[in-house]
This record gives C-alpha cells, sequence and structure tokens, in this order.
C-alpha cells in the first residue's frame, strides 16, 4: 500500500489539494482511506466520507504535538487501511514545522501557499525539506513573475519537486496524481524521517520507529484517549 | 527552442457546449485580443495559454506549441517558458525589496547580466509610471499602476519570453499608448485582454467570448485599423488632458471646444 503524508501550515490549501487528489485516483479505480491529525477540530474526516465514501477518521492530538501524536497513531492507522484494502491519505495539521510527519517509503507532500511570504521556505525547517514534492497553492492570487521567485526560494531551501496548482478549480492537479501513482509501497517497520528537535521523550530523542508500543511517557492508540507507559 | 506557432484546441464553454471557434493558430509577430463582457472567461482563456492546458482545466482547451504538446519543462523550468502572463493583479505580497526580487527573478530566468537586466527593467517601467520606481523600496510599497508597468517590462525584458499575454493593461493606471508603442517594437506573440478599442482595433484579429467559450474570431478589417488610429488619436489629446489636470493645471473651454471641433475625428 502507498502512504500519503501531506502536511503544511493552516489555511495552504491541504483539504482542497487532497480532494482534488482523491478524485481522480478514485475515478481511476485505486481505494483510499483518509485519516486527519489535527489539534482540537477536523471535520475534513466527514467531508471526505460524505463526499468519496470512503472510510475517512480523524484524531485530535490535544495536548501533544501533532507530529508525535502521528509517530504514535500511524502504526495503527497502516494497518486499518491495510484491512480496507486502501492507501492511506494522511493529512497533518504540522504545527511547530520544525518536526516533519514524513515517513521513510512514505510520499511526503509539503502544500505552501503562494500567497505566504517570499521567506517563507527559509524559515520552516523539516516540514519542507524533508517531503518529496512540495505543492504551491492559490496560484490564481499572485502574479507569474511572483509565483517564479516563490519556487525559486523554495529550491535554494531544498532540492525539490515543486508543482503548481489552483486547487479549486483542478490546475495542476493531475501531475500531482501521476505523481502518487508512481510512489513506492510503504515497507515495515515504518520509520519517521527525521528527528523533532528538544529531548522530554522518547520520540523526541530520536527513537523514530512508528507505533505507540515502541514508545514509552505519555502515549496514545488510535482508539485510546493518552495513557501512561513506564516505570 | 524556437517558437514558431502556438495552438488553442476549443474546449467546451460553462454550460458544457462545445465551443464555436475550435481551432486557433498564433504565428510569432501575431498581436491577438481577447474580448467580451466581464465574466464572459477571457482571463481564464490566457490563463489556459499561461499554462499550456492539457484539457486539464475547467475548459478543458488543449495548448500546443509548434504544433505539439508543450514539454514538462515550461512547467519546471522558468527559464525555459516561452510565456509571460502579466495578470491583472496590482499589488505584490513579496516583503523584500524590488532589487532583490528583480535579482532573483533574473537568475532563475538565467537572463545573462543581471544589474543590466535590473537597469533595462527600471528603465523601461518607468517610462510607463507617473512616479519613478525605487529599488530600495519593498515590492508591497508600489502604487498599482508602479506593480503593472514592473511587471510588464520584467516580462519583456527579464523573460525576453516569444509569448506574451497581457490581461486588461488598459486598467493599470499607466500611459497605454506608450505602453503599446514600446511593446510593439518587439517580435513576439502577443495576446490581450482588453475592453479597449485601441487595443482591440490594432490587433490583427480577435476572439469574442461568451459564456465561458469562444463564440467568434473576427479579422481587423482595415478600415478598423484606420479607425484605431484615430481612436489613439484622440486618446492621446485624453492623456494630455488628464496629465496637465494632474500637474495643478486648470481646463479652459476654449480648448476644449478647438478640440471637439477638429474635423479628422469624424
Amino acid at each position: 500500500m502507498k502512504l500519503i503524508m501531506c502536511a503544511g501550515p493552516p489555511t495552504s490549501g491541504k483539504t482542497t489539494v487532497l480532494r482534488q487528489v482523491a478524485r481522480r485516483l478514485l475515478k481511476k479505480g485505486r481505494r483510499l482511506a483518509y485519516l486527519k491529525i489535527d489539534v482540537q477540530f477536523a471535520d475534513e474526516d466527514e467531508l471526505f466520507r460524505n463526499e468519496f465514501a470512503i472510510p475517512a477518521r480523524k484524531i485530535y492530538s490535544g495536548d501533544l504535538c501533532p507530529d508525535h501524536a502521528s509517530v504514535l497513531v500511524l502504526g495503527d492507522a497502516v494497518k486499518w487501511a491495510e484491512e480496507e484494502g486502501a492507501d492511506l491519505i494522511v493529512e497533518t495539521a504540522g504545527l511547530c514545522l520544525r518536526c516533519a510527519p514524513y515517513i521513510v517509503g512514505s510520499l511526503g507532500i509539503v502544500v505552501l501557499e503562494a500567497t505566504s511570504g517570499m521567506n517563507l521556505p527559509r524559515k520552516i525547517g523539516a516540514m519542507l525539506t524533508l517531503a518529496d514534492i512540495a505543492v504551491v497553492t492559490k496560484i490564481d492570487l499572485v502574479s507569474q513573475a511572483e509565483r517564479e521567485v516563490f519556487r525559486a526560494n523554495i529550491m535554494d531551501a531544498t532540492r525539490i519537486e515543486v508543482l503548481e496548482a489552483d486547487a479549486l478549480r483542478g490546475i495542476g492537479i493531475d501531475r500531482l496524481v501521476r505523481r502518487i501513482e508512481r510512489a513506492e509501497d510503504v515497507t515495515m517497520p515504518l520509520m519517521l524521517k527525521g528527528s523533532p528537535p528538544v529531548a522530554t521523550c522518547t520520540i523526541c530523542v530520536g527513537k523514530k520507529v512508528i507505533g505507540w508500543e515502541h514508545h514509552f511517557g505519555v502515549l496514545r492508540k488510535l482508539d485510546t484517549d493518552l495513557f501512561y507507559r513506564g516505570e | 527552442m524556437e517558437i514558431r506557432k502556438v495552438t488553442i484546441l476549443g474546449g467546451y464553454g460553462r454550460g458544457g457546449e462545445k465551443e464555436r471557434v475550435d481551432q486557433v493558430d498564433l504565428e510569432m509577430g501575431d498581436l491577438l485580443s481577447i474580448v467580451g463582457p466581464t465574466g464572459s472567461g477571457k482571463t481564464a482563456l490566457i490563463n489556459d495559454i499561461g499554462l499550456f492546458a492539457a484539457e486539464d482545466t475547467p475548459s478543458r482547451r488543449r495548448i500546443l506549441i509548434n504544433g505539439a504538446a508543450p514539454a514538462e519543462e515550461f512547467l519546471d523550468d522558468p527559464a525555459k517558458n516561452p510565456i509571460a502572463l502579466i495578470t491583472q493583479h496590482t499589488g505584490f505580497l513579496s516583503d523584500v525589496s524590488v532589487a532583490s526580487f528583480l535579482d532573483t527573478h533574473a537568475r532563475i530566468r538565467r537572463s545573462g547580466n543581471r544589474d543590466a537586466v535590473v537597469a533595462d527593467i527600471l528603465d523601461f517601467a518607468n517610462q510607463l509610471t507617473g512616479e519613478p520606481i525605487i529599488t530600495d523600496s519593498a515590492m508591497t510599497e508600489l502604487s498599482g499602476g508602479q506593480s503593472r508597468a514592473l511587471l510588464i517590462a520584467d516580462a519583456v525584458i527579464i523573460g525576453n519570453s516569444p509569448i506574451i499575454l497581457l490581461d486588461e493593461i488598459e486598467n493599470a493606471g499607466i500611459n497605454l499608448t506608450r505602453a503599446l508603442e514600446m511593446l510593439r517594437k518587439y517580435e513576439k506573440i502577443f495576446v490581450f485582454v482588453t475592453h479597449d478599442p485601441r487595443i482591440t482595433l490594432s490587433s490583427d484579429y480577435r476572439i469574442v467570448m461568451k459564456g465561458g467559450a469562444m463564440q467568434n474570431a473576427i479579422t481587423t478589417s482595415l478600415e478598423e485599423k484606420r479607425i484605431g488610429e484615430k481612436v489613439t488619436e484622440l486618446d492621446k489629446i485624453i492623456m494630455g488632458m488628464r496629465d496637465r489636470i494632474s500637474s495643478g493645471e486648470r481646463m479652459l473651454e476654449k480648448e476644449f471646444r478647438a478640440i471637439m471641433d477638429m474635423t479628422w475625428l469624424t
């Protein structure tokens, strides 16, 4: 199965991009499951369930960092999608922009809006540099010259594939879909690509393996609230 | 890559009906206008050209370059993109200085000597604006007219693009007659979205839009071209008035009457 991890600042257009992508992939006969990881509110799971009739769910990370929550629950979520016989699309809030949710062998997509500041690509770290593709949205709101300079600033921050899209009108999405179709299947064990900064838990100190059963401290499963495991 | 021809293959209008104009071929040196009421799909049409639509936009149109599907590198490498699209944006969001913006753009478009290119752009742009652009100012501080002038100069000089698409430059607060004179010195394919008779009547032909679809393609007659020249003269008179009022002068009725009496206008 393919694992598609989509991150990006709030309001950058992640959901709009993923809806356009899902519509096209489903039309081509692929099976999909959708997981939204957010902090305190999300309704995208209902949106995907209602619009596409696919298995969809959400978790709230609450007091946990959303990328930490992702490490804990993603092992369960991949099993869930596998049982559904589906590829898994994960959309995360990616709040502090210093961590990155991407998994080795997943397709990491960062969604940035063309209207964000020219220095944004330099300000965000691993969320951009560890992604496989940057999708630049809202290109209809800026001039071509500005779009090209924004692209240059991304390429200066990291050598990465950049696709430009007007996701509301579905423009530029076909190329992203072709890239997803070329993505490889994920392999076990699932491992985080990068180490998050700040060391206060097993994830923070660099233990990258995915799944709550590999970690200690305050944890959660896909289906539980927070609990403590350790001495 | 040498560009000789751009082809628009018709798609569908907003109501799902096939476009009445099913193919438009633009040869190097052609000047095309796109006309039609607000909301008729003019901007969508030039956006289709600018994005090399491949049945992947709402209109389902296709754009061919030299009769074939465009290379993907046009979209991936700005230095290889043969199209410059000047949108209706009259403001920038970039929190950088004019000099740094132009320098970065010249670098990715691989335009040669960057200092010289930036100087040329400012020279070009400042001929179209009232107040000159200061290179140290932030892009966000430019006025609407300065922004449009800079974008036009950028497209013509940095891009040196063989195909230039311009969306309603008459709304830009720039000296349009001067802009048209300067643009015509370049051998390129020009596509204007416009409501302005000066631009339409000096084009080689025009596409009339309705309901999101290309409704008709009209070749400009010699008679229309003659009218276009007179409209341009008329505009110069109005521009002259505008400049005099802007610089604090009073208008006099007797001068105005003299203008209205000019027989060549009728």
